[in-house]
């Protein structure tokens, strides 16, 4: 009986071994060979077809884009919430889509890690450096989606803090919550102290910006908390993203990735039109529509378009 | 990776220090101490008198095994979004533990209230009635008589929830607490496969120890005319004789059904 025990232990253990050993060797992404099945692009040669990732931002994202181009009358067809990174880049690359929204700090990462940029121009030259020579991205727009410190805005002006910065000296007497990975990370607890000189008194492991670092943050569990920057909670909770002038988060600006086969005066036109006019506050804004105010994402959109002289 | 897991398991950096593997470790069983108590308060007096009454026995049993079904990880968001504002303002670790602590609870009671209920239902008739006629009281009955004769399923429902708990006690990570599991989802997150298998490992190992030890009470525990270990037992009462005397009054000799108690119940 107890043999059964320790055989059935060391089972487990073996099965759980195996499992680490197989989430460690990669492989090939089943998704990847999904979407590029589904494609071909289907229409005449000349429709752009939009894809997006599969989360809001994204996808309201792909609208915009979609919507302005149809404006200067572009035929596009939309395929949206493909998936992960993993899974839209091989279908840019076969051509089953042929435009995407994209990030650039997160999309230079995808094809060269460890590049040193970290501003917005910085991350974008280095982006365009490292896309093959299908794909390319046309101007990127003020709008950020990234990683920030996010306080109360109640504490963070009782403390008289703007940036992070500012949390010299501040910094011991509050705890700090963020993804389990921040322990180790540059762009983390290590990146606090090296890069702006911060140790706080507590690190709480949460998670990236969801909901657990958001109610921690809500009921004072926590002083500070890693939150999207276009996170609508931000503004409907009373929230404050500290800025970050050291640039510890690299820069994720907004930008459209496009095959260049499809990139044309027209198509180029319409979308820098667009990076021209968003910024984060808008995306914010736009986004909170469709997540929170639960309106379709391709209403809003046109609204939008419409609102800023683009349709 | 074996060996990575190994040199992970080695490394003097993880046995010492805050959030090393002792400190976890005893964090670890701090949690699962704290719910397995708290579980046990509740369900051992519900257990033994819904065995010991036979009342609320369609309503109890049921209601432990429907809870059995409750997802651990599901309930814990559930509480953490219920409790969170209730520990508005305190940036102790209560609000990010005390969830955790209900999740194993819950998560504990079922199996521990089947074990004090079936260990009593299942004590033989025989001695029940015999106690009775002896003009023992309903209390004494279940105190003399079937508390001792239920000591087995009620260490073996004890046992399967520990183990429970102590396997289950990792999803506190998930919520910011602390304990074993942060070996398993901080490796997760940076990828540290090693620190990953080698926390499991560990959790593993821990519950096997916790078990053991378990086992080693549960033989000292339970009265020596259940287990078969008679022999020490009387040898040692021997020795002892005013507890010679009172055991001799117990029911549990007057029980006669184990063919070995008579044989080496006389002590010569």
């Amino acid at each position: 009986m107890k043999l059964k025990r320790i055989s059935v232990t060391v089972a487990v253990v073996a099965a759980l071994l195996g499992t680490a050993a197989c989430g460690g060797s990669g492989g090939g992404d089943p998704l990847a060979t999904g979407s590029s099945s589904s494609g071909g692009g289907g229409g005449d040669s000349s429709a752009i077809t939009v894809g997006s990732a599969d989360f809001p931002e994204s996808a309201l994202l792909a609208e915009i884009y979609a919507g302005a181009l149809e404006a200067k009358g572009v035929k596009v067809d939309k395929k949206l919430n493909i998936g992960a990174r993993e899974a839209y880049i091989p279908a840019l690359q076969d051509g089953s889509i042929d435009l995407i929204p994209e990030y650039t700090g997160v999309l230079r990462d995808y094809f060269k890690k460890d590049m040193p940029g970290k501003d917005s121009e910085a991350v974008y030259t280095e982006l365009k450096q490292v896309l093959p020579n299908t794909l390319t991205v046309l101007d990127k727009s003020a709008a950020e989606d990234k990683d920030a410190l996010v306080m109360k805005k109640s504490k963070a002006d009782e403390l008289g803090v703007k940036s992070i910065a500012d949390l010299k000296g501040k910094s011991q007497d509050l705890v700090v919550g963020g993804p389990p990975e921040w322990k180790t990370r540059i762009t983390g607890l290590v990146g606090f102290k090296q890069i702006y000189g911060l140790e706080f008194k507590q690190f709480r492991p949460l998670d990236a910006g969801g909901p657990l670092t958001l109610q921690a943050l809500k009921n004072g569990q926590i002083d500070a908390g890693d939150i999207f920057t276009t996170d609508p909670n931000i503004e409907t909770a009373d929230l404050v993203a500290l800025e970050d002038p050291k640039n510890m988060f690299a820069a994720q600006n907004v930008v459209p990735l496009i095959t260049k086969s499809k990139s044309n005066d027209t198509v180029a036109g319409a979308l820098n039109a667009v990076s021209a006019k968003l910024d984060t506050e808008t995306l914010t804004t736009l986004l909170k529509q469709v997540v929170v105010d639960k309106k379709d994402a391709d209403v809003v959109a046109k609204d939008w378009l419409s609102q800023a002289g683009l349709s | 990776m074996i060996a990575s897991t190994w040199q992970w398991l080695t490394d003097p950096v993880n046995w010492s220090g805050p959030g090393s593997i002792p400190d976890q470790i005893v964090t670890h069983l701090w949690y699962c101490a704290i719910a397995l108590f708290t579980a046990s308060l509740i369900a051992i007096p519900a257990g033994l008198a819904i065995g010991h009454t036979g009342r609320g026995r369609f309503f109890g049993v049921n209601l432990a095994a429907a809870a059995r079904a409750i997802p651990s990880l599901g309930l814990l968001f559930l509480m953490v979004l219920w409790l969170f504002p209730k520990f508005s303002g305190s940036s102790g670790s209560a609000a990010f533990v005390v969830p955790s602590l209900i999740v194993l609870a819950v998560l504990a009671i079922p199996p521990i209230l089947a074990g004090a209920y079936a260990g009593v239902e299942g004590v033989d008739p025989a001695a029940r009635d015999a106690a009775k006629g002896m003009g023992m009281t309903g209390l004494q009955v279940l105190r003399r008589v079937e508390i001792p004769n239920a000591m087995p399923l009620i260490f073996s429902g004890f046992r399967s929830a520990t183990l429970q708990v102590i396997a289950t006690a990792t999803l506190a990570a998930v919520v910011g607490a602390d304990g074993l599991g942060r070996f398993l989802i901080d490796g997760q997150k940076i990828r540290d496969y090693p620190q990953m298998a080698g926390g499991s490992l560990v959790v593993a190992l821990l519950a096997l120890a916790v078990d053991l030890l378990l086992g080693v009470i549960q033989r000292y525990a339970v009265s020596p005319g259940l287990t078969g270990r008679r022999t020490s037992a009387s040898r040692r009462g021997r020795v002892d004789t005013p507890a010679s005397t009172d055991r001799s009054n117990t029911p549990l000799d007057v029980e006669i059904s184990d063919p070995r108690r008579t044989v080496d119940s006389q002590p010569s």
